[in-house]
């Protein structure tokens, strides 16, 4: 007997065609006929692997991927640690990052301080603990802000189109021109509070231009599907065909800039800091830390060392994650 | 002979497995001769071409087994170096999408030109002038005010004018045009089909013709190669295959398509799918699809039969060709 | 001919060219349709032809109201739906429905076939009450030949073919009396085609529908229309029932056309008339003058580009009862036969 063919149950219904992978097949090359290109699709299609198989769904599919991607594992591994630390610090570290002795100042290692005292004879491990809170806080809550205002700005500016697009493309060129450093001395230096909510709005007031951009370009480019067409042909309202055609089809490139933007927050909140105008004081940042530690480079290294090599690590591990992310949804490489 | 392919095997390898898009195939051409490769999407007909020409990606692709012979000499033998000199000196292909196929930056002259440039060793001056008698030959009006234009201002006519010009620019003994007027409109499509039949006959070059167009076929092919599931399925002079195909598929095939001068009622459709290149079926592969198939079809593998009605040479890999062609 | 269920007066789609970004000032307009007539009778098809950019996908976009006319009517028994109200639009749009050229990118991705079908069912809750829909959807399945129970699955695991059909279900789930067709089968292969075509035969007796079959290839056309209309530039230049266009054209561009298609039919090479048009087909947004299609055409004369050319019967035929007495937009109308007559067609080898 020959072996059943994948669609055989469909053979009564006179069907044809093969299962076709996904729409964005890319060509192997610039000589890809298409023929070639169809092979490809043909190639990635879910026929092969079989008649029971699941329906795979674009964040199926990029599961499955991501599942298999050491990139992805690694980051996945030290964020999720974050962000454990960040909601209960006291699971690694025992101190308090307040408790000082300033008799200790600058004290290199020893038992039960591993990375030694600084300036103010503050425990460097405790501090390095609490300080992914306020990292990971700051990075969260302003790519969050960044995201629903700027997608949501893009997203209609991408939908509506005419005046109200060019009225915002206008305004986000604007933003774009402002240096950000310079904007945050500027602004933040007005600001007298010690929490963490200037140094949020500020990250938000200046990151959505970008987001929105995105949101933009990837809502045009959804919006101008047949599928969307079909819904408007049936008498689809606007906010059906926003939030069921075009939102789960526009929302990736948002949602890999946004990941790959978080580590960039982080490393800015830091860099704010360290200028003395981000957080202040007693907040425990790695960035105020940073700071302060500089002037004692020479003589009290792992000082700087700490913190710094903290950070240095989650925003290369956000940015990792978003490139994988991004490798994973990017329908060119499928 | 020009070009002999013989029991050519290409695979490529994917995640869910290895496809074999290029099962065993042979054809020929010689000088002046024009060779139809019929087949639709995924029947291996582009990724032959590609093979021969030598721009095949490799990998995924690999090719496992076979020969081809250029002119006598086994093309798969050669160094990479060997093989780039005959590409385009030699052989040169037509690819269907001009505009993705010219390079949008690089004005048309300067692209027409660089062919002299990097095989003749030509001046830049004196490939401007080659580039303008090209572009003359294959009638692009006021081939010297344009010759410093971007593709982009040129209808798609004109581009894939200016592609057959490139493809011709070194007067080669065979090209291949994989679908050269599929992306075009059916009056300039008579227009490119023309001027390309019409250079050939003047150059007398071998020609191969990849499409799905049966209509392109009968208007310009001297013999055909109806392609399957990475298999020649039928190989007959053209008059012949549309009089009485010896295959079913090519018969399916034709009769399918409605026709200009005939107001039909129901078409004939093929039932079924066209194979999964991951899971060719055993025995023919057009088995599942076939109103003649029988047990035999379902686990012999059909060998290409020849089934020569002197004088006409020609082939069809069915078990059951006598069926096909008489009854 | 049947009462018409759409009439077509006078249609315009211009698109402005506009300079400058903060002052826009308009330059000019691409005309991409230029005053389009025509009527469609109930039951009947409608094919229309033309080559890329002569506006035809423009024509099916106003019929579904995808695009508002520049100007122009489009009358759904009698009512103009180009100016309707966006409620009453809703209920006019469940009479007249589109199927899509790509049936890759003409499927939600991210839906389900179910999901796909139902959704005319949730845009318009009166026409099917909730507990019924899965099953009216099934059916819907199982009418245009797939396996009911694939209601789960996500477009990517069909072929192509297959989506197409998923595409027609949807297009007739609101129960259409017109179904507007923009090249549906010009992205398949050849041997899906015919399926394709057949199925859309079989559910116009079925359901009684109207067709507006809008493609580029002349051999489909003429295989399922009954009267067939040739588009150049915006315009219609010839329209008349499909033996009078096939088999009796009396506008140059029509017969360039026609002549033009390569027929699957190697004895027919050394016989055939062939009219090469010299020239591209000029930019909708610089249309000559008089007669659109003088620039290409080889029995232009001064007239032509002087004189715009009406869509009417041309006067040399008015009085004869020949197929040539149909609307032909061209000064210089004469008959000229470039498809072989039925009759003498060889026939094709039959199954």
């Amino acid at each position: 007997m020959p072996e059943p063919e994948p669609f055989e149950p469909l053979e009564s219904y006179g069907e044809e065609g093969r299962a076709i992978a996904s729409t964005g097949a890319g060509g192997a090359s610039d000589l890809a006929t298409a023929e070639a290109e169809t092979l490809e699709k043909n190639l990635g299609g879910p026929e092969g692997a079989g008649p029971d198989k699941k329906a795979r769904s674009l964040w199926s599919d990029a599961w499955h991927d991501l599942r298999r991607n050491p990139v992805f594992i690694i980051s996945g591994l030290v964020i999720l640690f974050l962000v454990i630390i960040s909601i209960w610090p006291q699971l690694i570290a025992s101190g308090d990052p307040l408790d000082c002795d300033l008799s200790k100042a600058q004290e290199g290692s020893q038992p039960g301080h591993p990375f030694g005292f600084n300036g103010q004879g503050c425990d460097v491990y405790t501090r390095t603990v609490y300080g992914a809170r306020t990292s990971v806080t700051v990075g969260v809550l302003a790519t969050v802000g960044v995201a629903i205002l700027g997608g949501i700005l893009g997203g209609l500016a991408g939908f509506f189109g005419g005046a109200w697009d060019g009225f915002l493309s206008r305004i986000t060129d604007v933003f774009f021109a402002i240096p950000v450093v310079l904007g945050g001395l500027v602004l933040l230096s007005v600001v007298t509070s010690s929490t963490v909510w200037p140094v949020i709005g500020f990250m938000v007031l200046l990151g959505w231009p970008q987001l929105s951009r995105i949101a933009r370009g990837s809502v045009i480019t959804a919006k101008q599907n047949d599928y969307v067409q079909a819904a408007r042909a049936l008498g689809a309202s606007n906010s059906r065909m926003l939030l069921r055609h075009i939102t789960p089809n526009a929302i990736a490139p948002v949602i890999v800039v946004a990941t790959i933007a978080l580590g960039t927050y982080i490393s800015l909140e830091a860099t704010l800091s360290y200028l003395g105008v981000g957080l202040k004081p007693p907040t425990v940042s790695w960035g105020i830390d940073i700071s302060s530690a500089s002037q004692y480079i020479r003589n009290a290294p792992h000082m700087l060392l700490w913190p710094a090599g903290a950070l240095a690590i989650t925003v290369l591990a956000f940015i990792m994650l978003g490139d994988a992310v991004r490798d994973a949804l990017d329908p060119k490489l499928r | 002979m020009l070009l002999e392919v013989r029991d050519l095997h290409v695979e490529f390898h994917t995640r869910d497995g290895v496809a074999k898009a290029v099962n065993g195939v042979d054809y020929s051409v010689n000088a002046g001769e024009t060779l139809a490769v019929l087949g639709e999407s995924g029947s291996g007909k582009s990724v032959t071409a590609q093979a021969v020409m030598g721009i095949l990606d490799i990998p995924p692709g690999k090719i496992t087994q076979g020969e081809i012979l250029f002119q006598g000499q086994d093309l798969l033998k050669l160094k990479e170096e060997e093989r780039r000199k005959i590409r385009g000196a030699k052989m040169a292909m037509v690819f269907q999408d001009a505009l993705s196929s010219l390079n949008p930056v690089v004005s048309v002259g300067d692209q027409l030109g660089e062919m002299f440039q990097v095989h003749k060793g030509m001046s830049r001056k004196d490939s401007r002038a080659k580039a303008v008698e090209l572009m003359d030959r294959v009638r692009i009006p006021a081939a010297k005010e344009r010759v410093g234009q971007y593709p982009h201002q040129f209808s798609g006519g004109m581009r894939q004018r200016i592609m057959i010009a490139m493809a011709l620019a070194l007067e080669p003994e065979l090209i291949i045009a994989d679908e050269p007027t599929t992306a075009l409109d059916v009056t300039v499509q008579a227009q490119v089909m023309d001027l390309l039949a019409e250079l050939q006959r003047e150059l007398n070059m071998g020609l191969i013709l990849i499409t799905h167009d049966l209509g392109v076929v009968a208007d310009v092919a001297d013999k055909i190669a109806v392609m399957y599931a990475g298999r020649i399925v039928e190989r007959a002079p053209v008059h012949e295959i549309y009089k009485a195909p010896a295959h079913p598929y090519t018969k399916g095939l034709l009769e399918s398509i409605p026709r200009l001068d005939q107001k039909g009622q129901e078409l004939y459709a093929i039932k079924g799918l066209p194979p999964n290149l991951l899971a060719i079926p055993p025995g023919c592969a057009f088995n599942p699809r076939c109103p003649l198939a029988r047990d035999r079809c379902r686990t012999d593998v059909p060998p290409l039969y020849d089934v020569t009605e002197s004088p006409v040479k020609r082939a069809s890999a069915c078990h059951f060709w006598k069926e096909c062609l008489h009854g | 001919m049947a009462e018409a269920i759409l009439e077509v007066r006078g249609l315009h789609k211009h698109y402005p060219l506009t300079r400058g970004i903060l002052f826009k000032k308009q330059v000019g307009a691409v005309r991409a349709v230029d005053g389009v007539d025509f009527d469609l009778a109930a039951g009947e098809t409608l094919g229309i032809v033309g080559e890329s950019g002569c506006g035809k996908s423009t024509v099916a976009k106003m019929l579904v109201n995808l695009e508002r006319p520049t100007s122009g009517e489009i009358r759904y028994k009698g009512e103009d739906i180009s100016k309707l109200s966006p409620r009453a639009l809703k209920a006019v749009r469940r009479n007249i429905q589109m199927v899509f050229q790509d049936p890759y990118t003409s499927l939600n991705p991210r839906m389900t076939v179910g999901d796909i079908i139902g959704e005319p069912y949730e845009i318009h809750p009166e026409v099917a009450p909730k507990g019924d829909r899965r099953r009216k959807v099934q059916d819907l399945l199982d009418v245009v030949g797939l396996n009911p129970e694939y209601i789960n699955r996500y477009p990517h695991q069909f072929s192509g073919g297959q989506r197409q059909r998923i595409g027609i279900a949807r297009g007739l789930a609101l129960q259409p009396e017109i179904i507007v067709a923009d090249e549906p089968v010009s992205a398949l292969d050849v041997s899906v085609q015919a399926q394709v075509v057949n199925l859309l035969g079989n559910l116009q007796t079925e359901f009684s529908l109207s067709y507006v079959f809008i493609a580029h290839d002349l051999s489909i056309v003429r295989h399922i229309s009954d009267r067939v209309g040739v588009m150049y530039l915006g315009r219609i230049v010839e329209i008349g029932t499909d033996a009078e266009i096939y088999e009796h054209p009396t506008h140059p561009y029509t017969q360039a056309l026609l002549s033009a298609v390569p027929v699957p039919d190697p004895e027919a090479r050394a016989h055939r008339e062939r009219i090469i048009l010299t020239g591209d087909v000029p930019s909708p947004a610089d249309i000559p003058s008089g007669c659109r299609f003088r620039t290409r055409c080889w029995k232009a004369q001064e007239r032509c580009t002087l004189e715009v050319p009406e869509l009417a019967v041309p006067a040399v035929f008015r009085l004869t009862e020949s197929p040539a007495k149909h609307d032909s937009a061209c000064h210089f109308a004469e008959e000229k036969q470039v498809v072989p007559p039925e009759d003498d067609g060889e026939e094709p080898p039959s199954p």
